[in-house]
């Protein structure tokens, strides 16, 4: 019986094996060698000239996921707390965006950000420059918005906060209000309900979106050549030009991957590890 | 014997524009292990929560110890409760559930305006304390899931004991629990309630669990009180035929009051010990079916014909049709389906009642089948008896 049910999980073991273990292992295969196919460590010697852009991508992915966090736990306990009627209208309003395509939501912000976008027209009609120009004798015509790190980190959030949202939305909705009326019961004012009762018990949310924003944030490269303008060079933009830009260099291009990848692995372990932890600090 | 604690004056609760409470009015002694026994929806489970403070009823007051508490917070009562399914915290283990309660607890003390927590030694002493006295001695590192069901009901007991409060609310605490576990619990429970001393006031809809350990029992129907009383007094004294059928076994005949002491039925005069009716004025009777006693046919007062026979161990269940109306009748001599019998009832067996708005509801068995389930206590059958009813 058993062995009959696990035949069915065999179209999947095929589909992972082939698209999963051996590209994998094609890029292994690739980053230890050179092009003339001789065993080597000189592709990760070599990184070390891109250390900068290694700390940015990490740097902006996390404070994407800080905001993420923040913003999306309130609004997550909010709609969860709210009638049925109220919470459909909210998630169809959190799902609306992604049904769009990701290249179109990001270029609508450029044109939104640009020097001579939305958001500077708009400045410019209620009179912002010309009382700040009066203020501090300079002449800004328009605020340098586009080509910041603030803007990649923006497209960030933008594009990833429904995965924060979700999750945390779902674990404190199918909380058991008994355990709330319980701590209640047992001298809990609203504060204590939440510290202690709601706050642990949705942290698998927490964690989950948390993983859902940060893995994408940390290897996109849509986001930062768009809103970042080549400026905000991120890792995913690097291991891109040593496939298709310029600066082809695959096995060096594996390599930075396969970096990445242990970092991110090791990042979601801790943090994992460390989401126990809290667990464990709340009840003491 | 014991002042009065808590007071529900007047209170009505209606949700959806339907009447869950109509005009409640019941004082609670301090001390007494009160039960509120109805069937389901009848607004025993609503009146609890009142007093909890989960719910602020539409109009009515609640007093305790002859202080207004309707605005009160349920964190600022001294009041803790044993929910339906316990509601234990899953993140923490059986310790940290039992010591809750006391880390939310402040002392009053001058340095801090909030006052002081309780310092980690007195929780602890409390918790180790209250987890011995129920049975939980070396659980304390244990996940509460996995813990059995008669487990967690102690978790649950202990959590809101250990609070020290006046009054413990339980919400159909035994209800999960298989029926040697219930009856071993409702042992327990009075144990308890009597070692510590505080009230208790129980919800449920199980007259046995209510018989067994109450003090007062308050029986509730559509949002009314039917009767308050002592489990005596409301066997022995139902005030109408709701209560007499919800509590025990009872046969309900049609009779007129002839004068005080004599009541007709089936046009015989039978002697009781009831007065105090206007002259024929028309009443329900109630017969246990332990009071009545078989005789040869030309002794009985009444003579009726066996429809059916049900060997219980300590008696046998019959059931007897007289002129068409089927009565319940325990007893431990042997009758044969289809045989006459006489019957033969002492006056102190009789009991009379006011007619009521359930008069002619109960107290047949001609369909015997639904009550032979009840009897038989299959839970099922019997809460959708509550329902129907």
């Amino acid at each position: 019986m058993n062995r009959k049910l696990s035949l069915l999980a065999l179209p999947y073991a095929v589909w992972l094996f082939l698209l999963v273990v051996i590209p994998i292992l094609i890029m292994a295969v690739y980053a230890f060698t050179t092009s003339e196919s001789v065993a080597t460590l000189e592709n990760f010697t070599d990184m070390g000239i891109y250390a900068s852009v290694f700390v940015r991508s990490f740097r902006l992915a996390a404070v994407a996921t800080l905001i993420c966090l923040l913003i999306g736990y309130p609004a997550a306990y909010f709609m969860a707390g709210e009638g049925p009627g109220f919470q459909r209208v909210a998630l169809a309003l959190i799902m609306l965006p992604m049904w769009m395509n990701f290249l179109l939501r990001t270029y609508s912000w450029m044109s939104i950000l640009e020097n001579n976008g939305l958001l500077n027209q708009l400045f410019q009609k209620i009179g912002l420059f010309s009382l700040l120009n009066s203020v501090t004798g300079q002449e800004i015509q328009a605020f340098q918005m586009l080509r910041t790190p603030g803007a990649v980190t923006l497209g960030m959030v933008y594009n990833y906060l429904p995965f924060m949202i979700l999750p945390i939305y779902s674990v404190i909705l199918k909380l058991d209000r008994n355990l709330l009326e319980a701590a209640r019961d047992l001298g809990a004012d609203s504060v204590q309900v939440f510290l202690r009762v709601i706050l642990p018990l949705s942290l698998p949310g927490v964690l989950s979106g948390v993983t859902m924003v940060f893995v994408p944030s940390v290897s996109t490269f849509a986001i930062s050549r768009l809103l970042g303008g080549g400026t905000q060079m991120m890792l995913g933009d690097l291991i891109e030009q040593q496939f298709l830009g310029g600066a082809y260099n695959p096995h060096l291009g594996a390599a930075i991957s396969m970096v990445m990848m242990i970092i991110v692995v090791l990042c979601m372990a801790l943090m994992n590890h460390f989401g126990e932890g809290e667990e464990q600090a709340v009840m003491l | 014997m014991s002042k009065e604690l808590i007071r529900l004056q007047n209170l009505c609760m209606a949700y959806d524009g339907e009447t869950i409470l109509n005009n409640i009015n019941l004082y609670i002694n301090d001390k007494e292990f009160l039960t509120l026994l109805g069937p389901s929806g009848c607004g025993k489970t609503t009146t609890l929560r009142i007093i909890g403070g989960f719910t602020t009823p539409v109009s009515g007051d609640v007093f305790f110890d002859g202080v207004r508490i309707n605005d009160v917070p349920p964190h600022k009562r001294q009041i803790n409760t044993v929910f339906q399914k316990y509601a234990l915290f899953p993140h923490l283990d059986v310790y940290e559930n039992v010591a809750f309660g006391l880390r939310m607890q402040r002392v009053p003390n001058p340095n801090s305006r909030r006052g002081a927590k309780l310092s980690n030694e007195e929780i602890d002493r409390r918790v180790m304390e209250m987890l011995e006295s129920v049975s939980l001695k070396g659980f304390e590192r244990r996940r509460v899931d996995a813990l059995s069901g008669g487990q967690q009901q102690r978790v649950a007991i202990a959590r809101a004991l250990v609070n020290r409060p006046k009054v413990l609310l339980l919400d159909e605490p035994l209800g999960a629990l298989d029926l040697k576990l219930r009856k071993d619990m409702q042992i327990e429970l009075k144990r308890i309630q009597q070692q510590v001393g505080i009230t208790f006031i129980y919800v449920t809809h199980d007259q046995e669990e209510a018989l067994t350990m109450s003090d007062t029992i308050v029986i509730m129907d559509k949002g009314n009180i039917q009767q308050i009383g002592t489990p005596e007094d409301i066997y022995n004294e139902p005030k109408n035929a709701f209560v007499a059928d919800f509590i025990g076994e009872s046969n309900i005949i049609d009779g007129v009051m002839v004068k005080d002491k004599v009541v007709k039925m089936y046009g015989r005069q039978f002697a009781c010990l009831d007065g105090g009716f206007a002259e024929n004025e028309p009443v329900d009777v109630v017969i246990r079916p332990e009071d009545i006693d078989i005789v040869p046919v030309e002794q009985g007062q009444l003579t009726g014909t066996v429809t059916n026979v049900t060997f219980k161990g300590m008696q046998y269940d019959i059931i007897v049709d007289f002129r068409g109306f089927k009565w319940l009748i325990q007893t431990t001599d042997h009758s044969p389906v289809g045989s006459k019998i006489g019957i033969k009832i002492d006056p102190d067996g009789i009991h009379v009642m006011k007619k009521s708005e359930y008069s002619g509801m109960f107290g047949d068995y001609s369909s015997f089948s639904d009550e032979y389930d009840e009897l038989n206590g299959a839970d099922e059958a019997r809460e959708e008896q509550g329902n129907e009813s």
